[in-house]
């Protein structure tokens, strides 16, 4: 277990980047460390910067035009002669149009493909639902074998890849569109299968993903001033998840709450409560996207109107301490 | 006989021992696509035994050609030449579709000799085009063949592979289409009309030939023409009759995905054996 407790701070002045703007430098880097690198990009390769790799590396860039099923398909292929292909592409359409290709063609034959979805969650804003990723991670988490890697800021995104190399098989690696608080937690081993509790606590526990993660150190900051210690848990790797670090989180608190910029279906809180149910312990609450399309706007307007903000992790938080301390009454 | 001529001869049992397997295993599993694995045997048999480098011994070997069965569900057809190729014991026969067996319903790679997974119709010939890509990359001269359905051109992905294959000048791919004109629910003219197929390869880039798909001299013929062309992939649009080969399951629909019953499944066998070559 790896520990990253009181690294950041919430309240000094913090820098921004985007996912893919370090995705597009990992390439480059990792292309260098791993020969057999290939990109397939099915035309994408300006949002997703994968345009980097295809200027440094022209000949291990393989373009399919604007066909996410076929790009699946060639990738499979090329990983039947030893390359190991990166696709990265819209996670809506990773998880979308091209999932029956990710499950028939990549997961079926366990072949050492990573999808990259770049634009993860509502954090995609002004181009609305069609763009938004709102239920790739339950999709590809519930596909045989696939790894499931998340990102809590751009610092993490050559780790994140680094770790989905490193592994034989297929992973889905998911970033956000937008540019995140950088946390500043990528020297820290990257490791599949493994949490990161960045903040400790004793009362309950906020487990997030993404860039959900800063409202979860945001909302611990405002239950600090209430007097609730919350400990928040990175959990960037969902699958397989750190089902030992939820597992205490639920047994040395009086709770878990699931935070994540996703449907309320198939991702984080599925995991979550799939993990403690097996040990039946309880209760846990949620935030996420309530089984809704959001709509085309700012990134901070959508986060508001789905709820996603440090403010309802505070409210869920204390509905859930609120519940335990009647309960014992 | 000529040399060509005992080339053919030795086909055509290679091709009667494929439809033997075919009906085996499909009435003794009770289950499979007998109809449209007979329509491919001639093209499979062709590939296997006269155009294909591979070594049973070593499945995996990456020099090998590829061969992806597009149209998955043809899979007792495949089956049928990796049996007479030995990669797969005759014994596997009776644990077809068993879950303790090595032949699945549709192609997947714990069968050796088998190259890719298929059976969501549409998906093979994408991964036959990044197989072909990946051998030029590579600086391999391994050739990559694939068999795609005429019912199975209805699927988007045939068309966005097409376009890939063809941009991408994968002149070490080549496709025989298995236009047999019947899919599920009735004939493709019907369903969705494909015609004039021929042209529209020809659209999409790629050089093109029209021939019978049960002649082994007019397979083995396009195949030779097609070794001469270089810069685009190949495809031969190859006419043939679902069931072939079995009279009353010639070009009937009952046997789709329907296997002949126990007694169809023994008159089936004595009209192979009757019939000559």
């Amino acid at each position: 277990m790896e520990t990253a407790a009181a690294a950041v701070s919430t309240q000094s002045k913090v820098q921004f980047r985007a996912h893919r703007d370090a995705l597009g430098d990992a390439l480059v880097s990792l292309g260098a460390e791993y020969p057999n690198l290939v990109v397939v990009d099915p035309d994408v390769r300006v949002s997703t910067r994968s345009e980097a790799f295809f200027d440094a590396y022209p000949d291990r860039y393989v373009c399919t035009g604007i066909a996410e099923q076929n790009a699946m398909g060639v990738a499979t292929g090329l990983a039947s002669w030893g390359y190991t292909p990166v696709v990265p592409l819209y996670a809506v359409f990773a998880a979308g149009k091209a999932a029956d290709q990710v499950l028939n063609s990549i997961a079926y034959s366990r072949s050492n493909v990573k999808i990259v979805g770049t634009h993860g969650g509502v954090n995609v804003g002004a181009d609305g639902p069609s763009h938004q990723a709102i239920v790739d991670l339950g999709v590809m988490r519930s596909i045989p074998g696939m790894v499931v890697l998340t990102v809590a800021d751009a610092s993490e995104v050559e780790p994140a890849l680094r770790a989905a190399l490193s592994h034989e098989g297929p992973v889905y690696l998911r970033l956000e569109r937008a540019a995140t608080p950088v946390l500043g937690w990528g020297d820290i081993p990257f490791a599949i299968g493994n949490g990161l509790i960045v903040r400790d606590g004793s009362d309950l526990a906020i487990v997030a993903i993404g860039s959900m993660v800063f409202e979860g150190l945001r909302a611990a900051d405002e239950l600090q001033r209430q007097g609730i210690s919350a400990r928040v848990i990175n959990m960037r790797s969902l699958k397989p998840m750190d089902s030992a670090m939820v597992e205490r989180a639920a047994e040395e608190t009086a709770g878990v709450i699931t935070v994540e910029d996703h449907n309320e279906y198939g991702g984080l809180r599925s995991a979550v409560a799939e993990a403690l149910a097996a040990i039946g312990a309880g209760p846990m609450r949620w935030v996420a996207v309530e089984d809704r399309f959001a709509e085309s706007g700012t990134c901070s307007e959508l986060r508001e109107m789905c709820g996603l903000t440090a403010a309802r992790i505070v409210e869920r938080a204390l509905d859930l301490v609120n519940a335990r301390s009647h309960a014992y009454e | 006989m000529s040399e060509s001529g005992t080339k053919v001869l030795k086909l055509k049992q290679r091709a009667r021992a494929i439809r033997k397997y075919i009906i085996t295993m499909t009435t003794e599993s009770g289950s499979g696509h007998p109809g449209p694995a007979l329509s491919l045997v001639e093209i499979i048999a062709a590939l296997y035994f006269a155009e294909m480098r591979y070594d049973p011994a070593q499945p995996d070997k990456i020099d090998r050609d590829r061969f992806v069965l597009s149209k998955g569900h043809g899979v007792p057809a495949l089956y049928g030449a990796l049996i007479a190729a030995g990669f797969v014991s005759p014994q596997e026969m009776k644990r077809f579709r068993h879950a303790d067996g090595l032949l699945a319903g549709h192609p997947c790679l714990k069968t050796p000799g088998v190259d890719a997974c298929s059976g969501s119709l549409g998906t093979g010939l994408s991964i036959a085009c990044g197989m072909a890509k990946g051998a030029k990359m590579r600086g391999s001269s391994a050739r990559v063949f694939a068999v795609v359905g005429d019912g199975e051109s209805d699927e988007g992905q045939i068309w966005e592979a097409a376009l890939f294959a063809a941009h991408q000048r994968l002149d070490n791919l080549l496709v025989f289409t298995d236009r047999n004109k019947l899919q599920y629910s009735g004939s493709t003219s019907d369903v969705l009309r494909l015609e004039p197929l021929a042209d529209k390869w020809r659209a999409f880039g790629w050089a093109v030939w029209e021939i019978d798909g049960h002649d082994f001299a007019d397979i083995l013929g396009s195949l030779q023409e097609a070794r001469e062309v270089y810069g685009k992939p190949k495809m031969i649009i190859a006419h043939t009759v679902k069931g072939k080969g079995i009279s009353f399951m010639e070009g009937s629909q009952k046997y789709h995905g329907k296997p002949a019953s126990p007694e169809e499944g023994q008159r089936a066998l004595l009209e192979l054996e009757e019939k000559p070559l």
